[in-house]
């Protein structure tokens, strides 16, 4: 589903990842994670090409994205979910979802609606369609911006440490929803540092340090027996 | 001294005729120069770097030179170099907008720029080309963010056109000297251009105290 092969990006002097090597399969849940400043949003961000990669080859669903043509169709594909959430505060909950259906899709109003508020349905906010987003808890305006990407009918979904930026008690609303996608079979590459959500989760976690990634395998071989030397210093100080 | 009622009633229709022209040419150059202030700040976000050049060599040259001269140089040199006079009333908007358009696109910049980064993400990575989350996404919030200080540009700009009368064009202004040329009423006349530029500029501070009250600015 998406392939990154040696993929180095720098930002001026500073090389952020250094060869990145990647194969995420269909219906996959790849947790990656790793200290602060590591490059794993990086990794992330390089996957729809939000970030450039200064060299190497990344490919989704097929299309090579060192071809410009194919940008704005991988993006189309792949939804993205932002630390943030990135709502656009100028519009309901409501066309906030049907936006990018109606112009890329080329979806009817009505036809957009219905799939909106079947997503909304889903993340438990129904009743919020009208409101704007600064209405919403930090907890609501991220399950909105997960029904967003989930309009475009993503192959893939992007989570770009989705619970951050939130309060404690919402994280578990968000993460649940994440869950539910993930039992759907939906392609998910979330940076996170909710290990619970990673070992209950994920398929396949990745230890990303110092823009390399360091070690990889299931959950139970990376939390319980981690062989890299920082990876063992990296769980032994958030676990 | 007496301060002579009669002068001011007497002319109070030339000079209403001179606000309303005064109001037509600030209308026209705040229009156009909304457009030209728009494109220019699109342009300046190009990644061609001659295009960011050009865009500021325009509002640099624009913003630096005094609007005055700016008129001079329309009216009176531009018809040198192409051998053909230009009507007052071209030259005038053509100035007025040319310059409003240098300090509009600088407005623009600030209200895009005002804009979380994340906005522009979340749009492309919904697979909106660029233009597509500047029209819809971007672009709709700047336009709420700089309705004040283009309020203001509103306000300086109907009282910079007073200087269009430098080339005799007969706007709010002009009528005041060329009413005091044939009364001798200085302190008549211009206590009520004062005051008729003052109702104008007054009555744009409300409008622009609505559009903030309906779109919510905090």
């Amino acid at each position: 589903m998406i392939k990154m092969i040696d993929v180095h990006k720098s930002f001026g002097k500073n090389e952020v990842l250094k060869g990145i090597n990647l194969h995420v399969e269909r219906g996959e849940v790849v947790v990656i994670i790793g200290p602060s400043g590591s490059g794993k949003s990086t990794v992330l961000r390089c996957m729809n090409y939000l970030e450039e990669p200064t060299s190497g080859d990344v490919i989704v669903d097929g299309m090579n994205l060192n071809n410009k043509e194919n940008i704005n169709n991988v993006r189309a594909e792949v939804g993205m979910v932002f630390q943030r959430f990135n709502l656009f505060p100028h519009m309901t909950v409501l066309d906030n979802i049907t936006l990018a259906p109606q112009k890329i899709r080329k979806s009817s109003k009505a036809d957009a609606e219905k799939i909106a508020l079947e997503l909304l349905e889903k993340v438990g906010l129904k009743d919020k369609a009208q409101a704007y987003p600064e209405q919403l808890s930090g907890g609501q305006q991220q399950r909105v911006a997960i029904a967003r990407a989930l309009a475009m009918k993503p192959k893939v979904m992007l989570f770009d440490e989705p619970t951050s930026a939130l309060d404690p008690e919402m994280v578990s609303e968000v993460l649940d929803v994440m869950k539910e996608l993930a039992n759907e079979g939906m392609t998910m590459v979330v940076v996170t540092h909710e290990m619970g959500f990673a070992k209950e989760v994920g398929t396949r976690v990745l230890f990303v340090d110092e823009g390399r990634i360091l070690e990889e395998g299931t959950p139970v071989d990376v939390f319980e027996h981690p062989k890299n030397e920082r990876t063992q210093l990296f769980l032994s100080k958030i676990l | 001294m007496s301060f002579d009622w009669s002068l001011i009633w007497d002319n109070f229709p030339i000079l209403l005729q001179g606000a309303v022209i005064t109001i037509q040419i600030t209308v026209m150059a705040v229009g156009c120069g909304f457009f030209i202030g728009m494109i220019a700040a699109l342009a300046n976000l190009s990644r061609f770097k001659i295009i960011r050049l050009l865009v500021k060599c325009y509002v640099e040259l624009f913003r630096g030179t005094p609007l005055l001269v700016q008129i001079f140089m329309i009216y009176f040199a531009l018809p040198m170099v192409i051998g053909q006079s230009i009507n007052p009333y071209v030259a005038a908007v053509t100035a007025c907008s040319i310059n409003s358009g240098a300090y509009v696109s600088e407005i623009f910049r600030a209200g895009i720029q005002s804009i979380d980064k994340g906005q522009m993400e979340a749009g492309r990575s919904l697979g909106l080309t660029w233009a597509q989350t500047m029209r819809y996404i971007v672009m709709p919030q700047a336009f709420k963010a700089i309705i004040p200080p283009l309020g203001n540009e509103f306000i300086a700009m109907m009282k910079d056109t007073s200087l269009v009368s430098v080339i005799g064009f007969e706007e709010l202004t002009r009528r005041g000297q060329l009413i005091i040329a044939r009364t001798y009423g200085s302190f008549e006349i211009w206590t009520a251009v004062a005051i008729i530029y003052l109702v104008m500029t007054l009555s744009i501070s409300q409008l622009v105290a609505f559009l903030e009250r309906r779109y919510n600015i905090k």
